[in-house]
């Protein structure tokens, strides 16, 4: 069989093999880690990459002129081109590395927002942010004097495009600021056509991509996006990385986000200039290690193949929603036709701590309250909900397990 | 199958998790707070009613919350009655050492009310879930020393 006609088909267990931390146990009880969506397990391939760094080639990047230095330069530059690779950047240049999604789209509302967009112009989000993709732009619109508006979510869990549309009519919005994919409801947004309408009517649009990068291959040049922001440590990697994706254009015309070393050009007492991009936004040592670690899981996804990775998870979904359906008094949240390995969901009788205290106990890790989403859970008359996530390593004998739990759950609380 | 689970949801517990007696706002009252859990969205408000001299004579409360959170907060409004300011503070103190450490003060003070609230004790083993036993007690704190918010972080 040669590469081409090879099915899309994952090999779970192979896989598992890679992820040291899948054999302990918990409770006593073999773990079932539903939990990926907050922060992924890491295969060996990262785990090896940092510890073989630091053993053997690390020094700080981009200022020593001794071997060591030049050859970390070498492997922190080198993620840069993993990561523009990854998500089809037109240039290297194009990839800037923050902390993680929450400081990417900070960057953006700190730099865009006050060096760009004017008082009076309104930035668009939706009503299913994480807080992340919510906060940063009250902060802007309080300090800035932007106008924040959020496009509602329909009782299915979609973004509810007319109203969408409608909110761009007027011709006031400068950014657009969406999730790609919902980390309650799994839903994956139409990201194409909201860069479309976005940009007929003149506005900008900024991705947060952080679920949407673990489960599906990311073209931001197909999807016509100006920024896109991920994490590391969902996609597998390392916490303390993550990507601000820019249209060079735009980057060069941003002021910096914060100041220090490495992001200028020359510096006297009376003024800096700037280096130029990516680097104007890199102030200080970055987070070279976990740089390393991300590239190794970057190429650890690679090699399994996003058409598998999105099957599985499609195949995982699709179980996990019919298993849930049959369990008496599980109510799963959202109903959206494009969506996720994210599942949200309610237990008559027991509330979602509770719930998830029971689960673990039974040796299940998934997640309880209102994901970071205070505004969505209002929107559906919630306070939380509990959360099974999936990723490559999920396999349908652990949803089962999660369904059989539930049972248990329920009959406890009856 | 939750055999060791018992500790925490002791059928006390699961009864005053289902079933709280004092989950109303009151008619009439002196003070009241609302506790906050921003971590995980837990929300309670009390009510407090005073009685004569520094005593308090009634607590009623509204809870969106887990069980332990509700029958905490229903076994402080059951424990509270006729106690005084200073010995809610204590009794708070008391209450917040059991659940952190599992064992009730060493001198015994309190010791018929600790009984009272002795079913909580399991929470000590997770860690998770202190903050849900507290919630409620740090909104009748809140509301006794007359500010409207409390936070269990």
């Amino acid at each position: 069989m040669n590469e081409l006609s090879r099915p899309a088909v994952l090999d779970v267990a192979r896989i598992r093999e890679d992820f040291p931390i899948l054999t302990q146990r918990v409770h006593g009880k073999k773990l079932v880690f539903l939990d990926s969506a907050a922060s992924a397990q890491k295969p060996r391939a990262v785990i090896d990459a940092m510890r073989e760094a630091m053993e053997t080639q690390y020094a700080n990047v981009h200022r020593g002129l001794h071997w060591m230095s030049e050859r970390t330069t070498a492997a922190y530059e080198a993620t840069r081109d993993a990561v523009a690779r990854l998500i089809g950047a037109a240039s290297r240049e194009e990839i800037v590395f923050t902390r993680n999604s929450t400081e990417a789209i900070n960057l953006v509302a700190h730099s865009y927002g006050r060096g760009v967009l004017r008082p009076g112009q309104a930035v668009l989000i939706s009503g299913m942010e994480h807080h992340s993709n919510l906060v940063p732009w009250q902060m802007l619109r309080d300090a800035h004097g932007i106008e924040l508006r959020v496009a509602p979510v329909t009782d299915a869990g979609e973004l509810d495009m007319p109203a969408f549309e409608a909110l761009l009519a007027d011709g006031g919005v400068g950014l657009v600021a969406i999730t790609h994919m919902s980390n309650v409801l799994g839903t994956v947004t139409p990201a194409a056509r909201i860069a479309a309408l976005a940009h007929a009517h003149g506005a900008k649009v900024l991705f947060d991509g952080s679920q949407a990068v673990v489960h599906r291959r990311i073209d931001v040049q197909a999807l016509d996006a100006d920024f896109y922001a991920f994490t590391g440590h969902k996609l597998y990697g390392p916490t303390g990385i993550g990507v601000l994706w820019g249209r060079r254009a735009l980057l060069e015309a941003m002021p910096p986000f914060l100041g220090g070393g490495d992001m200028i050009s020359s510096v006297t007492y009376e003024r800096s200039t700037w280096a130029a991009v990516p680097h104007k936004f890199e102030a200080g040592t970055p987070a070279i290690l976990e740089a390393i670690g991300l590239a190794a899981a970057i190429r650890y996804v690679e090699a399994i193949g996003y058409d598998a990775i999105a099957a599985h998870e499609a195949a995982l979904t699709d179980h996990a929603l019919g298993r849930l359906a049959q369990v008496e008094g599980v109510h799963v949240l959202g109903r959206a036709q494009d969506r996720g390995g994210v599942v949200s969901f309610t237990l008559d009788g027991a509330h979602a701590h509770d719930v998830a205290t029971l689960l673990d106990r039974q040796g299940i890790a998934v997640r309880a309250g209102h994901h970071c989403a205070e505004p969505l859970m209002r929107r559906f008359g919630l306070d939380s909900t509990a959360r099974a996530s999936f990723g490559i390593y999920t396999t349908h004998a652990e949803i089962d397990a999660l369904a059989e739990a539930l049972d248990r759950v329920r009959a406890f609380f009856a | 199958m939750f055999d060791d689970l018992r500790d925490l949801y002791q059928e006390t517990i699961l009864d005053h998790g289902r079933h709280p007696r004092h989950a109303h706002r009151l008619e009439a009252f002196d003070a009241t707070a609302r506790g906050d859990n921003p971590m995980c969205g837990d929300r309670v408000q009390v009510w407090v009613k005073r009685g004569p001299g520094d005593t308090i004579s009634d607590v009623g409360f509204e809870a969106r919350g887990c069980a332990i959170c509700v029958a905490s907060a229903d076994l402080m409004a059951e424990t509270l009655p006729g106690r005084t300011v200073a010995e809610f503070g204590d009794l708070f103190d008391a209450f917040r050492g059991m659940v952190t450490t599992g064992k009730r003060p060493a001198d015994g003070a309190r010791e018929e009310d600790m009984e009272r609230l002795e079913p909580l004790s399991g929470v000590h083993e997770f860690p998770s879930r202190v903050k849900c036993a507290t919630l409620a007690w740090h909104a009748a704190a809140a509301a006794l020393a007359g500010s409207g918010e409390a936070s269990s972080e």
